[in-house]
């Protein structure tokens, strides 16, 4: 049996700078590939993408060259620095198990090969490998799992086994030239998104796809008469049925990568799909011996990943280099008042609060670097009461504090933190916070303190109580002593609602008060059968208190527009939170009184219930800055599309015609800057931010054109778009009638970079969005969703 | 929360403009000239310079329109002032030429002026009643929806045409059918639709206004058909083009409004450039002859 010093498993960028590495230092290595070429996830980029080399400031450390590029550059360089460094990869091998221990670990693979290695990296990624075809002649040579470019392919007879996006898209991609035939095993196509749902239909409906509905996969044969490539045998539930075939494209979704990394023994800390193993500050996993390096070790970006590459090598070497981002975080702590090495001040900061109790070391080390620590100036303002800045705080040294009217100052002293409010609600600042003496402060951005949430337990407990008591005290008892209301919050606890879940039914018994801390909620009133929407209440209202005070029965419905979290207090808490301040009995009424009267108008414009139910189920309960266009002022001049593009290099953030409408009021294709942005989810250089006005925008130089965001966007309103041509000026062209005038574009034609747009609610302009400002009849408005009420008493009262 | 031109800032520009009107018709009443009222006088002057520095402004909206960037104010505003501030300008030039018309170069600026404001009154007749036609017209679609839509059914007649050895037929239909045309084919909605009958004469083609044509045709030939499957086919192709019929009248109509919202710009912007020009010479010959 072969035995090696190192087995990578996975040839991604990580992998690759590994055995690469390995093999440039002359030690025993094999890097084991499940596919038939190098760099999976890359290979599967679409034709000519260009690839960005972030982050800028990070050095590369590989014997493999990466810098920014097409894709087909990028993946030659790399075929060539295997070639050089002369590295052993072997493909279409597949890892199945991985027994033993450090120094003599057995890797079996799927096809039956064993073979031994001291050291394991694992550089698997996080995507998973395809799911094979579950029939014989899955391996065929035109059977595939992948397809990077429809048009490669011409008059062929292709078979796409699935019916998922991904098959979908496939499939309508090679329709155009190509016979296409797609196999569904079920009677519908129930996983697609609408759109594509949509055009997979027409397409079958007009015969340019064929469509065989419950039809599974019995077997690819070899065409003896050679008329076609293949006879593919479908079993259907009339029999078998034999089609001739060309090639086949299976796209049958991902096998998780969790399954398989568990059975090597390794741990994760939680059951969050997003989870990641936990990782020393080598990069060595639970399992000794056992190292895990990029995506699937929680550093998504390719240049770190093939950093981390050579640094495991130099580990297993014995080589105790610094990593290669010490530099950056050498640069961080300057002007810190420490007078300590790198490693001694990462100690100090992670003891300075029991929030980072439990976090690794290395995951720490990555938290620092996303985060700024700063020597805050006595009296400069860390965050603004009414923005809409996401950071979160934690006093390192010294302290911070806020003013509290009529109270005094309210001090965080070290270990202190704030921010948790508008992290959790995506609502603006509830208070600003000066820095006091000393102030030394680790301002962490949303994102990061997401992924910890996610990955660390007791963040996200100690997160929560502090957040419930913080909301709860300046809600309802904003002079009480936080002591006091230990029993309270001890008695209260979170409830999590899905979009369109009722919180509780009209007629119900039910005497619990509720308080939003994130989503939004609407309240229905139901009569004669008929649901009308009576009112709207974002983050930070409460509601239900008319069952506590009352008989104990709900006198309408309350449904989450979206996923919404509350707060539930129980009658007694909530009875004793009034008891503790006079004043508060007095305000509740009030908010009761003033409730149940925009209910009633409400309930009196049935019409108005309606065209609230439209903007609801628009997805508008979420945005902060909505775009509604008056279809009766409207004369389609489409200058606010012009406005934005001449605003916004060029391109239109914004499709006036497109989207739905009712009652005359039209909801346009542009971006409503929600509370929790989909974009943001899941954006590999955090290129999304969100401005001090609540602006969601993206950062052009820091956006590497994945379309991550594209495709998270519920509502369609980001594009990837290239930089069109600088156009002349207005006297210029109206002179010389060169380049596109106001309103068109043209490309230069020089850069094939596409970049993610979309409105950013022309945050960098002093008079606000220049679509409104550029509609010549008033037809184009911006809302908050807490305006519809007001705006549909208007159009109906 | 939504405002018209018309009640901008609760008619703020309405009362410019009236206050407007109503000090120089005041003053026109009041001002006693040694002759009778002309141009020459202090307040023709007056009113000359108040209409020519309107006219100037008024025609920087264009430029406002298109400055995307800039801070003046919102082009709503623009435009409501613009509407009322123009209206004005009728009175307060009839008022400085005191009613002395003649063949002249004066005369053709204050002309040029009148058909300029009036097509602008059209204009915002336009503004105020085709927005909604054209909501209700379109219901929910898009002009490009609409017209994919009758890429498909036309697809589909293609399709069933096959089967029932009717595809010269349909597809003379299909590629003989038109939407649009010249501008006031498009204003009026006209409908120049041609197909070929089956057996008429090669390149000989006959009116099909309103598909009715090739409806009439195909229900022919349904009542005399006795192939089942023909005659399924072509009740197919019967439903299809009656479909694309009710859809061709909203894409016509929809193209009718947009063009209708449109053409008086056509008007309007050049023959204000005209009438920019005429008003240059006038204040010259003024000048230098007078």
């Amino acid at each position: 049996m072969e035995k090696f010093e190192i087995a990578v498993v996975g040839s991604g960028p990580g992998g690759m700078s590994a055995a690469a590495h390995a093999a440039e230092l002359g030690v025993s290595h094999i890097l084991l590939e499940a596919s038939p070429k190098h760099s999976n996830t890359i290979q599967k980029y679409q034709k000519g993408k260009h690839v960005m080399d972030t982050p800028n400031r990070l050095p590369l450390r590989s014997p493999l060259e990466f810098k920014a590029g097409t894709r087909e550059y990028i993946l030659d360089k790399w075929v060539d620095g295997l070639t050089e460094t002369n590295t052993n990869i072997r493909y279409r091998a597949e890892v199945k198990s991985i027994e033993g221990k450090k120094g003599d670990f057995l890797v079996t693979l799927v096809n039956g090969d064993q073979l031994k290695a001291e050291h394991i990296i694992l550089g698997i990624g996080v995507q998973g490998n395809p799911r094979k075809l579950p029939c014989p002649g899955a391996d065929f040579e035109h059977v595939q799992y992948q397809l990077d470019d429809p048009d490669e392919y011409q008059g062929e007879r292709i078979a796409i086994v699935g019916a998922g996006d991904a098959a979908i898209e496939n499939a309508v991609g090679l329709a155009a030239n190509n016979t296409v035939h797609i196999i569904n095993r079920r009677d519908e196509f129930a996983r697609a998104k609408q759109g594509n749902l949509d055009l997979i239909m027409s397409h079958i409906s007009d015969g340019l796809i064929e469509c065989h509905y419950e039809s599974n996969p019995a077997r690819i044969e070899e065409n003896p008469d050679d008329e076609s490539r293949y006879i593919f045998n479908l079993s259907t539930p009339t029999g078998e049925k034999p089609v001739p075939i060309d090639r086949v494209i299976a796209r049958l979704g991902a096998i998780p990568q969790r399954g398989l990394v568990e059975s090597f023994g390794i741990e994760f800390p939680n059951d969050s799909p997003s989870a990641l193993p936990e990782l020393s500050n080598q990069y060595e996993s639970n399992v000794p011996g056992m190292y895990i390096i990029g995506a699937l070790g929680g550093y998504p970006l390719i240049k770190q990943a093939m950093n981390q590459g050579y640094e495991v090598v130099e580990y297993i070497r014995g080589n105790d280099i610094e990593p290669a981002d010490h530099p950056l975080l050498v640069e961080a702590f300057e002007g810190l008042p420490y007078d300590n090495t790198v490693a001694e001040i990462l100690v100090y900061l992670q003891n300075v609060s029991p929030l980072y109790e439990d976090i690794n070391p290395l995951a720490f080390r990555e938290f620092i670097l996303d985060s700024s620590v700063r020597l805050v100036p006595e009296g400069e303002t860390l965050c603004v009461q009414g923005e809409f800045t996401d950071t979160f705080f934690v006093v390192a040294d010294g302290n911070a504090y806020v003013k509290l009217p009529g109270v005094g100052e309210f001090h965080f002293n070290k270990g202190g933190f704030f921010g948790e409010q508008s992290l959790i609600s995506g609502r603006r600042r509830t208070a600003t916070v000066y820095a006091g003496k000393n102030c030394v402060v680790i301002e962490t951005p949303r994102r990061t303190m997401v992924k910890l949430q996610n990955s660390v337990d007791s963040v996200k407990r100690t997160l929560d109580g502090a957040f419930m008591l913080r909301a709860i005290h300046s809600k309802f008892t904003p002079n009480t002593a936080h002591a006091e209301l230990s029993e309270v919050i001890d008695n209260s606890e979170l409830r999590l609602y899905d979009a369109g879940e009722d919180i509780y039914r009209q007629g119900d018994e039910g005497d619990e008060v509720h308080l939003i801390r994130l989503g939004s909620v609407t309240t229905i009133k139901e009569s004669n059968s008929r649901e009308i929407i009576t009112s709207y209440m974002p983050v930070g209202h409460y509601f239900g208190e008319t069952g506590a005070l009352g008989e104990g029965k709900r006198t309408d419905t309350a449904r989450a527009n979206v996923r919404t979290e509350t707060i539930c207090l129980s009658k007694e808490s909530f009875l004793t939170l009034l008891e503790k301040e006079q004043t508060m009995q007095s305000e509740v009424q009030e908010h009761m009184r003033d409730r149940l009267t925009v209910e009633a108008r409400m309930e009196a414009q049935p019409k108005g219930g309606e065209l609230m139910s439209f903007l609801m189920s628009e997805g508008l309960g979420e945005g902060t800055d909505v775009l509604l266009i008056d279809e009766a002022l409207c004369v389609g001049c489409d200058n606010c599309e012009k406005a934005c593009a001449e605003s916004h290099d060029g391109n239109s953030r914004l499709n006036r015609e497109a989207g739905e409408s009712f009652a005359d009021l039209h909801v346009p294709i542009a971006c409503r800057h929600c509370e929790h942005p989909h974009c943001m989810k899941d954006c590999p250089p955090d290129a999304i931010h969100r401005a001090s006005d609540g602006e969601v925008y993206i950062d052009q130089e820091a956006c590497i054109g994945c379309g991550n965001c594209v495709r998270n966007c519920p509502y369609g309103v980001i594009s990837l778009q290239k930089n069109p041509a600088p156009k002349p000026n207005l006297l210029n062209w109206l002179l010389t009638g060169k380049g596109p005038g106001p309103g068109g574009k043209e490309y230069s034609g020089d850069s094939d970079v596409k970049k993610a747009v979309k409105c950013d609610a022309c945050k960098d302009l002093k008079g606000g969005p220049a679509c409104v400002r550029a509609c010549p009849t008033g037809a184009a408005k911006r809302f908050n969703p807490k305006e519809f009420v007001e705006l549909v008493s208007q159009r109906f009262g | 929360m939504y405002q018209s031109i018309t009640n901008y800032k609760g008619g703020r520009y309405f009362w410019v403009a009236t206050i407007l009107s109503l000090a120089s018709a005041l003053a026109y009443y009041m001002h006693q000239p040694i002759n009778s009222a002309n141009g020459g006088t202090w307040l023709g002057y007056t009113l000359g310079t108040i209409g020519a520095l309107l006219i100037v402004w008024l025609m920087l909206l264009g430029v406002r329109k298109r400055s995307y960037s800039s801070n003046m104010g919102t082009v709503q505003g623009w435009t409501s002032a613009h509407v009322y501030l123009g209206t004005a300008l009728l009175l307060i030039a009839t008022l400085h030429c005191g009613l002395q018309f003649g063949s002249n170069i004066h005369t053709l600026a204050y002309v040029l002026m009148v058909i300029v404001i009036l097509s602008g009154f059209f204009g915002i007749y336009t503004y105020i009643r085709y927005p909604n036609l054209m909501t209700s017209n379109r219901s929910g679609e898009t002009l490009d929806g609409l017209l994919e839509q009758i890429q498909k059914i036309d697809d589909r007649c293609i399709k069933d045409a096959k089967g029932a050895n009717l595809s010269e037929l349909i597809e003379s239909a299909v590629l003989g059918c038109s939407i649009g045309g010249s501008w006031w084919q498009q204003l009026r909605s006209s409908d120049t639709s041609t197909m070929q009958l089956p057996g008429g004469p090669k390149g000989k083609s006959v009116e099909n206004k309103n598909q009715e044509r090739i409806i009439t045709v195909l229900a022919e030939r349904l009542s005399q058909t006795q192939n089942s499957t023909e005659s399924g086919l072509i009740q197919s192709l019967l439903a299809n083009f009656a479909a694309k019929q009710t859809l061709l009248s909203r894409i016509r109509r929809d193209v009718q409004i947009r063009g209708l919202l449109k053409v008086w710009l056509y008007f309007h912007v050049p023959l204000s450039f005209g009438l920019l020009a005429a008003l240059s010479v006038h204040i010259i010959v003024v000048f230098y002859y007078w």
